[in-house]
């Protein structure tokens, strides 16, 4: 198969992504009123609570709805990347997914161009959130803005990639339920993206090792640091780490001869 | 032909020479902060912002002000009871001034001569000859005096007393006391608009700013401040700069950690900007596109872009950050 067929797979999952995106216009709006609930009111609550001390990449004193931006980003690109995987559940019961799989495409090739279909889609929803903060006061520089995209992207890429792997375990929507729980919340609420780390190491060295060990947190600091024109390369590699051994456990449990064919023996 | 090079050239050289300017226009500028608990004066760099020298002074420094030339700094070593002459070439205390007893804050006359000094502690103000190194004259005013503002026009000083709670309109032609003005309670900073129409007081308890006609001598307004969030007792005004064009007031609210950017034609407040704790004194860059504040509590200076009026750096000076001068 030429390259070019490979582009039009792509297109096309991009296309199909995109639209499923737009049709579902409460997947839409949930996707961005939840980071807003997080900005609007409890950041509100909290506006004086931190903001104590001056941490990178900030140069000067912000109010806590400045800090939890970035998170907020992060967390829009988790809730997605989670989503993403659960439609892939979705279509796997509903037999769209079958359709897919007997493509002449290699398996590997059509994970990853739903990883990017999804990645893209997810980054869409990311910047209608800055442009609302924006709005709100928080105002990084410009070109903040334009850097923070293939952070965005690769960040994107990785919780697709962990949401993929986990859709690749389980056989049936009632149990993704519960790992969503199981993932969601404790990545989001052991990370950076609501308090500093420093923070964290006051009350318990252990929760703070766990929280710097998180991949989410690399995550979110890699799109704090991006949207303020800096580089944070821990966190780069954190994330890009992440991503490989994710999208490895991905392909391999959606390869044909192990984690799908289980599926349809046990599942049916 | 000949002519059109000839314009080619004169262009390429305007262009080259505003570029070699440039540079040269917006000239690097200094800034000096005083620590009121090192005991020292930091010299920071007003492009970079790093610091380029500390300058031990006598004890508890905090009122600071440029001289006339921009060549040497005075500064009220409040507890030395004097005021110290700091050469800012050689960054070292050439000699000192009689001040009377704490000096705290202190103003130039506008001929750069005469010095008017408040004596925290014997009620007074005492005007200083800088070039004769002696005191010309003291003048009773109210208990406790602390802010000096002089009219740029030259006739009018206003002493404001935190205990009093005045502002004292002193005509410098006579050195008497012609007026007095009630204002809110503790009135710290006193400073005239650019025309010396009106002069700003701060009232640090009061959490207000009143805004007084130079001429009747009434208030023609008392601009109170509200931040969401913060208690009205963490307003403290303090430390206020007009801008040379008289557009904008920046008011520095000490523990609110905030500083206000009023609308002098509006007298409202548009804006308010977060700094560090306990922000006091304010001062312009020479070009003003700058505003460095001191940020007494959290031992640090933070700077604002006018341009966009966002914060946009905050770096760490000496321990009690007081006062606050810039020199090109």
């Amino acid at each position: 198969m030429s390259a070019r067929q490979y582009l039009r797979c792509l297109a096309g999952i991009l296309a199909r992504e995109g639209l499923r995106f737009l049709h579902q216009r409460e997947r839409f709006f949930g996707a961005l009123v939840r980071p807003l609930v997080w900005l609007f009111i409890f950041a509100a609550g909290f506006r004086s609570v931190l903001g104590v001390s001056i941490i990178p990449p900030y140069e000067t004193y912000i109010l806590y709805e400045e800090y939890i931006v970035p998170g907020l980003a992060a967390m829009i690109l988790l809730f997605s990347g989670m989503q993403s995987s659960l439609s892939m559940v979705y279509d796997r019961e509903l037999g769209s997914m079958r359709l897919l799989m007997v493509s002449p495409f290699p398996r590997w090739y059509l994970l990853v161009c739903k990883l990017i279909a999804g990645a893209a889609v997810a980054a869409v929803q990311v910047y209608l959130f800055l442009v609302i903060a924006w709005y709100w006061g928080v105002q990084p520089p410009l070109i903040g803005y334009l850097l923070v995209l293939p952070a965005l992207l690769l960040a994107a890429l990785m919780l697709g990639a962990l949401g993929l792997f986990l859709s690749s375990v389980i056989r049936q929507l009632e149990n993704f339920a519960g790992v969503m729980n199981f993932v969601i919340f404790p990545m989001f609420f052991a990370s950076s993206a609501l308090y500093p780390l420093w923070r964290m190491r006051d009350s318990s060295s252990v929760l703070y090792e766990i929280c710097r060990f998180n991949p989410f947190t690399w995550a979110v600091e890699l799109i704090r640091f991006a949207l303020y024109a800096q580089m944070n390369w821990p966190a780069f590699l954190g994330v890009t780490g992440a991503l490989a051994l994710f999208l490895t456990a991905a392909i391999y449990g959606y390869d044909p001869g192990r984690g799908q064919m289980r599926f349809k023996q046990g599942g049916g | 032909m000949k002519q059109k090079q000839h314009k080619t050239w004169s262009a390429a050289t305007a262009v080259l020479g505003v570029w070699l300017l440039t540079p040269a226009a917006a000239d690097a500028y200094t800034v000096y902060v005083s620590s009121e608990k090192d005991n020292t004066i930091t010299v920071v760099d007003g492009e970079t912002l790093d610091i380029k020298a500390t300058v031990k002074v006598g004890p508890r420094p905090r009122g600071i002000a440029l001289s006339k030339d921009q060549k040497s700094l005075y500064v009220c070593t409040s507890d030395a009871d004097h005021i110290e002459v700091l050469d800012l070439a050689t960054l070292k205390v050439t000699h000192t001034l009689p001040s009377g007893p704490d000096p705290e804050l202190l103003a130039l006359g506008p001929d750069g001569r005469l010095l008017y000094v408040a004596n925290e502690d014997d009620n007074m103000v005492t005007v200083v000859d800088v070039e004769g190194r002696s005191k010309v004259a003291e003048i009773q005013v109210g208990v406790e005096p602390e802010g000096m503002g002089v009219s740029p026009d030259g006739k009018w000083l206003v002493n404001t007393s935190e205990t009093t709670n005045m502002a004292h309109f002193i005509d410098l032609a006579t050195r008497e006391v012609a007026a007095n003005v009630l204002v809110d309670q503790r009135p710290r900073v006193a400073q005239f608009t650019p025309d010396s129409k009106q002069v700003w007081v701060s009232s640090e308890i009061g959490g207000n700013v009143s805004v007084i006609d130079a001429a009747t001598k009434e208030k023609i307004k008392v601009i109170s401040f509200e931040i969401p969030g913060l208690r009205r007792e963490s307003i403290q005004p303090v430390g206020i700069r007009i801008s040379d064009d008289g557009k904008r007031a920046f008011v520095a609210l000490g523990p609110a950690a905030r500083v206000a950017v009023i609308d002098t034609a509006t007298l409202e407040v548009e804006k308010y900007l977060l700094v560090g704790q306990r922000v006091w004194n304010l001062e312009f860059s020479p070009d003003q596109q700058r505003l460095f504040t001191t940020n007494g509590v959290s031992n640090d200076m933070s700077v604002i872009d006018l341009e966009r009026l966002k914060v946009r750096k905050t770096v760490p000076v000496g321990r009690l950050p007081w006062g606050v001068v810039v020199a090109p």
